[in-house]
């Protein structure tokens, strides 16, 4: 599944982390890493991770909404 | 749909594009949609190619953008659009493909500008703009060069610099300014980061410019200074920036060069007769516009948050009547990591005058900084600051008048110097005559 986080909106406050510890990390004092192609299983827990986003700057892509649509 | 008619086409499939492809379906737009790149891959992301990318952190394809709405759109990738014809509605291909079009939203960007001196045919030469550019520059750095040198110490020069200490690289940086970044923060700040990246062991070369480069076997070893200083590397990253990708429109009647492609406030292009094609958008790093928030003159807004709004932006107004469309207006804003540092800007320092650390302090490494110009504030920059960005944004936003914010708990005791901007600002290409923009 395909993640973007808006880096301008998101302020550190590591809730993603929280939700979802294996794709998201915070480094530093502030700096967010994520895996932005976390495996489809995984689904649930990363948009736990969307939601739990306190400036939702976290994007998602719906379940099979890019199916018949691929370049 | 109507197969039939002709549709609606986006010239460039990177983020600008996708997101106003996204758009104008989101706006109720139902016909045909046709999304045209010149790179062979699906929109993806930027960002991460000159960080996790480089530091091999992410396969290069796991950059690929989320969609965020179905778009049923045709695509053709792998085609960069070659010439405009807007006389008769249609857009030429690399393939010889005649694409007509009833509304146009150029959003094909912009790209690294190459190694310009002598010896840019040599191996080991490498620039960072695309998924192959990063996937070749991380294959190299796998292969554990001697020496790396990097010329141009902007951010994505920075950010390339971290990524090579991080994996314990030797790394010269080289870059004819006093500090790094300093014409986008002034050599004040730069000097903050300079130190950091001393610590980290990068061997910077300020005030430092590289005149050629030469090798042996075809394959690069050496960095030419002005005055025969010699700088041993066996693998360059160049970083000077970018150039707009407007050379197909050279014959399209449009007010484009390598600065940008100009448009109205509602990002329709202009027409070089001086009035906008009601039928031609632009967005994300190609595209000019007036800003009201940076007094109207026409700038380019080369960044990721731009990119989204200004393409969402522009297809809501290619969906609208001609009587109902909207000035776009942005604060441009930005975020780079790099030597374990979180950096982010919103407003512009272009002309700034004034600089005033509000929170934090520089010596802690964390602070909140603003940058002001003729009384009032332009620009706040955060180093890992974040949390106090938004309030301050919002004062740049409001014009408020420098230094804003005055008697927050913690705030340190405010003074004001000069950022230390050093001489006049060149323009992203200094072929173009572009206005880097300036606050009102």
């Amino acid at each position: 599944m395909r993640v973007v986080v808006d880096l301008n909106r998101c302020q550190g406050y590591a809730q993603c982390c929280y939700a979802a510890p294996e794709y998201f990390e915070v480094r530093g004092h502030e700096i967010l890493f994520y895996d932005p192609a976390p495996p489809e299983a995984k689904r649930s827990q990363i948009e736990r991770a969307q939601q739990a986003c306190p400036v939702r700057a976290i994007a998602v892509e719906p379940a099979g909404l890019a199916e018949g649509d691929e370049p | 749909m109507d197969e039939q008619r002709p549709g609606l086409v986006v010239v460039g499939a990177s983020l600008a594009g996708l997101r106003g492809a996204e758009a104008l379906r989101d706006s109720g737009y139902d016909g045909p949609l046709t999304l045209v790149g010149d790179e062979p891959h699906q929109p993806y992301d930027r960002p991460p190619l000159s960080k996790h990318v480089l530091a091999g952190e992410l396969p290069p394809e796991a950059t690929a953008l989320p969609r965020l709405t179905r778009l049923r759109a045709q695509w053709r990738l792998g085609q960069p659009a070659i010439a405009l014809d807007r006389e008769r509605r249609v857009l030429r291909l690399a393939d010889g493909a005649a694409l007509p079009y009833e509304k146009l939203l150029i959003a094909t960007g912009a790209r690294a500008r190459p190694w310009p001196g002598a010896g840019a045919d040599l191996a080991g030469i490498f620039t960072i703009r695309t998924l192959e550019d990063a996937r070749a520059l991380r294959s190299a750095l796998a292969r554990r060069p001697s020496r790396i040198l990097i010329v141009g110490a902007g951010l994505i020069g920075c950010e390339a610099a971290s990524c090579c200490r991080d994996l314990g690289l030797p790394v010269t940086l080289v870059d004819p300014n006093p500090t790094p970044l300093a014409r986008l923060l002034g050599t004040v700040i730069g000097a903050t980061l300079a130190e950091r990246m001393r610590v980290s062991g990068v061997d910077l070369r300020p005030n430092t410019k590289v005149e050629a480069l030469s090798g042996e076997a075809g394959q690069v070893r050496r960095a030419h200074l002005p005055g025969g200083g010699v700088l041993t590397a066996d693998l360059v990253i160049v970083a000077l920036g970018a150039t707009r990708d407007t050379g197909w429109l050279a014959t399209a009647g449009l007010v484009a060069d390598a600065g940008g492609l100009t448009c109205d406030a509602a990002c329709r292009a202009m027409t070089t007769v001086g009035a906008p094609d009601p039928d031609i958008y632009a967005a994300g790093d190609v595209a000019r516009w007036p800003n009201p928030l940076t007094g109207g003159r026409p700038v380019t807004v080369e960044h990721w948050g731009n990119a989204v709004d200004q393409a969402r932006h522009a297809a809501a107004n290619m969906c609208a009547p001609a009587t109902g469309q909207v000035a776009y207006a942005h604060l441009p804003s930005f975020w780079s990591s790099q030597f374990g540092l979180n950096i982010k800007l919103a407003g512009l320092t272009a002309g700034a005058d004034a600089l005033a650390v509000v929170q934090g302090s520089r010596a802690s490494g964390r602070f909140l900084a603003v940058y002001g110009r003729a009384g009032r504030t332009v620009a706040a920059l955060s180093f890992d600051q974040a949390r106090w960005l938004p309030a301050y944004a919002d004062a740049v936003a409001a014009g408020a008048a420098f230094p804003p914010i005055l008697g927050a708990t913690d705030q340190p005791r405010i003074e004001t110097r000069e950022p230390g901007f050093t001489g006049p600002r060149r323009s992203a290409d200094r072929a173009a005559a572009t206005p880097e923009t300036a606050h009102a």
